[in-house]
C-alpha cells in the first residue's frame, strides 16, 4: 500500500475539512454538527442515546455487515461479482481508506474543481474590451486518478467491519429466511442484498418490519421509495430514457421489446411504452419470457415478422443470455438497446463475437471505462481477485455502497440505524471509480455518471456518449421526499399521470 | 396462412422437437431399463457442455471431435457413477432419487468452485439460411438431423442387436432374464453409461448455443422431465419420439402465436392431461393397446 499512500499525498487537497473523517478533530466536528442538526429537526431524543452508544462501543466489537448475494443459481454470475466488490471495499475500509468526498454543500460534481491559486492579476475588463482571449469550451473540473483517501480510522469508529455473507442461491425464499437470520440471530448493523427485483421485493417488507437499514445495489426498474432502503444502482430515468433517445435518433422509431417475465422486465417494458410517445416512437411488439426459458427460435421468428427498427432488451439471467448466440446464428441483425445486458452479465466476453454486435447499453459502470481512475480501480480489484472474469456494473454498485455506508457511520458516530439513515440523507457525494456520485436525500437513490456503451462485431466497447450527472428525478416528481415523509412502497409508471397525459395526446 | 410462415413454423417445430428429444432420450432410457429416475441428468448434460467447451478452447480440437469427446467422456463418467453409487440403489427407487439429486448438487456446485461462474462459449457456426424474409440457423437444423440420427441409432441397438434383445428381456423381467443367463448387472452398467453418454452428447451439441454455467443443466432437465412424463418408460425410444413430437406440436405453434410463455404453459398443461388420463405415458398407452389387441386376437 506504500505506493498508494504516495499517490494520495499528491492529490488530496490539504484543506479537506469538508470530507468526513480526514482527521480526528474534523470527524468530531461533523458529528457534533449532525447531532445539532438532528436536534433542530426535532430528533434530539433519538440522537442522544445514539451518541452514548457510540461512545460505549469504544472500538471493541466489530460492525456486523450482512450481505446476501447469489453465489449459485441463475444469478450467480452477477452475485459473485457483487460479493467481491463488497469484500474489496470492506478490506479497504478496514485498512483505513475511504472514498474521497463527503457532505457536499450545494451538491454537484464540484469536489475536484481546480480553484485558481490566486485571483487573476490581469485586468479582465481590458482583455474583454480589446476583444482579447476568446472563450474556450473545456471541462472546468478534472478527475484525478486516485479516488481513495485515508480515513484516519482503522475500520469505522475504530471498529473492524465483519462480513456475514451466506449464499441465498438465487432463491427468493432463501432470501427471506437468511434475512430473518441476519436480523434476528446475527443482529447485523446493515444488510446489502439482492440482484433480481423479485429478490428485493421478497425481503423489503422484512427489512421494514425490523427497521433494518437496507441497501439494494443494483440497477432496476425504479420507483422504490422506502425510508429504510437505499438504492445505489441506476434507475430508468438514468438508463432507459437516454438509451431510447439514442436508439430512436440513430436507428428509427419502431421498437420491439423483449423482456424477462417478472417485475423488472414488466416494469422496464412499461417505462419503454410510457416514454415512446414522448420521443415520437412506437412500441410495435413486446414479448415477456419466463426466466427458465433458454431456447428462443419462436421469439426470433416473431421478431423477424415484426421488422422493428431496433430491439429493446430486458432479458436477464443465465438462461436468457442464450438469446444472443441463437439470434446471431439465425441471422437476426437488428441493433439492440438495453439497460442491463453486457454491463451486468458481460455477455460480450462470454459469447464469441459477433453475437453482441450492434448492442447498446447505458451503464453506471463497465470495466472498459478508459479513465486512469478506472484503470487503477481494475488493478486493485484484480490484485484481490485475480481470476475475476469481468468487473461488472453491479460489482461497482456494491463497492460504492459499502464505502458509502462506512462513510455515513463515521459521520453519524454510531451504527444506530436511524442515525446512519440521517447521515446518508445529509447529502453525501463521493468519488466512485466510475465518476462522481451523489446520494440524493429525497429519493435514497444515487445520481449517476452514465455512459452509453456500444459493442462492435469484434466485441470491443466504445463509449458513444457520457452524462456525468443524471439525477434520480422520477419519484421526486411524484412528490417523494423520504427525508421529510417516510414511505415504504414502490411506484410504477402507471401511477404517473404525466405519462398517461402524453399517451392520450398521441392516441 | 402463407407459405413462408408455414416454413418458419416447421423450422420452429423441428427445433423444439430436437431439443426435447435430445434432452430427454438419455433420461428415458435409464428410467425405462433400470427404473431409476436420474436427477443428475441435467448435470451430466452440463458436464458434456463443459467437456466440449474446454476441449475446444484449451485443446483446440474441431467441434465434432469435441462433441465426440463429450459423448465418450460423460459415458465413461456414467459408468463410474453406476459402479460407485447407482448400483447400490437398484431396489430402492426413492433412495436412488435422493442419491442422484445429491450427485447433481455435487457436480454443479463443484463445477462452480473449480471453474467459476461461467466459461466462454464455443462460437456458434454461422450458417444462416434465408427464405422470404425469415432466416434460419443452419446449426439448429443440424441439431434436428442429429436428434433423428440418435433415435435411429438407439432404435437399431434396441431392436436389431443381441445386446438390445437382452436389454429388453431385462426390462420385461429381470429375474427371468438372469435365470436365462443374461448378465443383468452388466446390462444396467451399459445402459446407465449409454444414458449418460447421450446426456454428454446433448451437452456437447448444445454447447455453442448456450451460456456455459454450472447450473445450465436445469434448463434442459425441466423440459426433459415433462417429455419423460408424457412419454412414459414402458418403451423409451418410442416414448421419447412420440412424446417430443406431441409436445413440439403443442409448444411450437403456441409460442409462435402467443409467445414463449404460453408455449411453456402449453407444455405443462399437456403433461397434466397425460398424467391424468394416461398415467403410464404415451408408450405405456401404446403397450396396453398392443396387449389388448393381442388378447383380442387370442380369444
Amino acid at each position: 500500500m506504500t505506493t498508494d499512500e504516495k499517490k494520495i499525498d499528491v492529490c488530496v487537497p490539504t484543506d479537506a475539512a469538508g470530507a468526513s473523517g480526514t482527521g480526528g478533530s474534523s470527524a468530531g466536528l461533523t458529528r457534533r454538527d449532525l447531532i445539532k442538526a438532528a436536534a433542530v429537526t426535532g430528533a434530539g431524543v433519538l440522537a442522544a442515546p445514539a451518541l452514548l452508544r457510540a461512545q460505549a462501543a469504544g472500538g471493541a466489537a466489530s460492525i456486523k455487515f450482512g450481505l446476501l448475494e447469489d453465489r449459485s443459481g441463475n444469478f450467480a454470475i452477477f452475485g459473485l461479482n457483487k460479493w467481491h466488490g463488497t469484500q474489496l471495499a470492506i478490506k479497504e475500509i478496514n485498512d483505513g481508506w475511504t472514498l474521497d468526498g463527503g457532505v457536499q454543500g450545494p451538491g454537484g460534481p464540484g469536489v475536484h474543481a481546480k480553484v485558481a491559486a490566486k485571483p487573476p492579476t490581469t485586468n479582465i475588463k481590458a482583455t474583454v474590451d480589446n476583444g482579447g482571449a476568446p472563450a474556450r469550451d473545456d471541462t472546468v473540473w478534472t478527475e484525478p486518478a486516485e479516488y481513495l483517501v485515508k480515513s484516519g480510522d482503522k475500520g469505522v469508529l475504530g471498529r473492524q467491519i465483519e462480513l456475514l455473507a451466506p449464499d441465498p442461491q438465487s432463491d427468493n425464499t432463501q432470501f427471506q429466511t437468511l434475512s430473518r437470520r441476519l436480523i434476528l440471530d446475527d443482529k447485523v448493523d446493515v444488510i446489502m442484498a439482492g440482484f433480481a427485483s423479485a429478490e428485493r421485493e421478497a425481503i423489503r417488507p422484512i427489512m421494514d418490519q425490523n427497521k433494518m437499514l437496507y441497501f439494494y445495489n443494483n440497477q432496476y426498474e425504479g420507483g422504490v421509495a422506502d425510508k429504510n432502503t437505499f438504492c445505489t444502482g441506476a434507475v430508468p430515468e438514468q438508463q432507459i430514457v437516454p438509451v431510447m433517445q439514442y436508439m430512436i435518433k440513430n436507428f428509427g422509431p419502431r421498437i420491439y421489446t423483449l423482456a424477462a417475465d417478472y417485475n423488472f422486465g414488466q416494469l422496464s417494458a412499461a417505462w419503454t411504452r410510457a416514454m415512446a410517445p414522448l420521443l415520437n416512437a412506437e412500441v410495435i411488439g413486446e414479448e415477456f419470457i419466463p426466466l427458465s426459458v433458454s431456447q428462443f427460435s419462436s421469439s426470433i421468428a416473431k421478431i423477424q415478422e415484426a421488422k422493428p427498427s431496433w430491439l429493446m432488451m430486458y432479458i436477464t439471467g443465465q438462461n436468457h443470455s442464450n438469446f444472443y448466440p441463437q439470434a446471431n446464428a439465425a441471422g437476426l441483425k437488428f441493433p439492440m438497446g438495453s439497460s442491463i445486458n453486457i454491463a451486468q452479465g458481460y455477455e460480450h466476453r462470454r459469447f464469441a463475437p459477433p453475437a453482441l454486435n450492434r448492442f447498446h447499453v447505458t451503464a453506471s459502470y463497465m470495466e472498459e471505462i478508459p479513465t486512469p481512475r478506472n484503470k487503477l480501480f481494475v488493478k486493485r480489484w484484480r490484485a484481490m481477485f485475480a481470476d475475476e472474469p469481468y468487473l461488472a456494473m453491479e460489482g461497482h454498485s456494491a463497492y460504492v455502497a459499502t464505502h458509502l455506508y462506512a462513510k455515513a457511520v463515521r459521520l453519524a458516530g454510531t451504527t444506530d440505524k436511524a442515525t446512519v439513515t440521517k447521515a446518508l440523507e445529509s447529502g453525501l457525494g463521493v468519488e466512485a471509480p466510475a465518476g462522481w456520485v451523489f446520494m440524493d436525500p429525497a429519493t435514497h437513490h444515487l445520481s449517476q455518471y452514465i455512459r452509453l456503451a456500444r459493442c462492435d462485431e469484434k466485441h470491443n466497447i466504445t463509449f458513444m456518449t457520457e452524462w456525468p450527472h443524471i439525477e434520480p428525478w422520477w419519484t421526486r416528481r411524484l412528490g417523494v421526499n423520504l427525508a421529510r415523509t417516510a414511505e415504504y412502497k414502490q411506484y410504477i409508471p402507471d401511477e404517473d399521470p404525466f405519462f398517461k397525459m402524453f399517451q392520450k395526446k398521441k392516441g | 396462412m402463407n407459405v413462408p410462415y408455414i416454413v418458419s413454423l416447421a423450422y420452429q417445430y423441428a427445433d423444439n422437437l430436437a431439443f426435447l428429444l435430445l434432452a430427454a432420450l438419455g433420461l428415458m432410457i435409464i428410467l425405462g431399463v433400470i427404473d431409476v429416475i436420474n436427477l443428475a441428468h441435467g448435470e451430466l448434460i452440463m458436464l458434456g457442455a463443459y467437456t466440449t467447451t474446454l476441449a475446444y478452447h484449451r485443446a483446440h480440437l474441431p467441434l465434432p471431435a469435441c462433441v465426440l469427446l463429450s459423448f465418450i467422456g460423460v459415458g465413461a463418467f456414467g459408468m463410474f457413477l453406476e459402479r460407485t453409487v447407482i448400483r447400490r440403489f437398484y431396489r430402492d427407487k426413492l433412495g436412488a432419487l435422493v442419491a442422484t439429486w445429491g450427485i447433481s448438487l455435487l457436480l454443479s456446485q463443484g463445477m462452480l468452485l473449480f471453474l467459476g461462474p461461467s466459461l466462454i462459449a464455443v462460437p456458434l457456426p454461422e450458417w444462416t439460411l434465408s427464405y422470404a424474409g425469415y432466416s434460419f440457423g443452419g446449426y439448429r437444423l443440424l441439431l434436428f438431423g442429429a436428434s433423428i440420427l440418435v433415435v435411429l441409432l438407439a432404435w437399431w441397438i434396441f431392436y436389431r442387436t443381441k445386446f438390445g434383445v437382452r436389454t429388453r428381456a431385462t426390462m420385461q423381467n429381470p429375474a427371468m432374464a438372469q435365470a436365462l443367463g443374461v448378465d443383468t448387472r452388466r446390462i444396467y452398467l451399459y445402459t446407465f453409461a449409454a444414458g449418460s453418454a447421450l446426456a454428454g452428447l446433448t451437452g456437447g451439441l448444445y454447447a455453442p448455443t448456450t451460456t456455459i454455467v454450472p447450473l445450465m443443466g436445469t434448463t434442459f432437465v425441466d423440459v426433459a422431465f415433462i417429455t419423460v412424463v408424457v412419454g412414459g418408460g414402458a418403451n423409451p425410444i418410442l416414448g421419447a419420439l412420440t412424446s417430443s413430437a406431441l409436445l413440439a406440436s403443442i409448444s411450437a405453434p403456441l409460442s409462435s402465436v402467443f409467445g414463449t410463455f404460453m408455449g411453456r404453459i402449453g407444455l405443462l398443461l399437456t403433461a397434466l392431461v397425460i398424467i391424468r388420463f394416461l398415467p403410464r405415458g404415451l408408450s405405456g398407452y401404446f403397450q396396453d393397446l398392443q396387449r389388448r389387441r393381442m388378447a383380442g386376437a387370442r380369444s
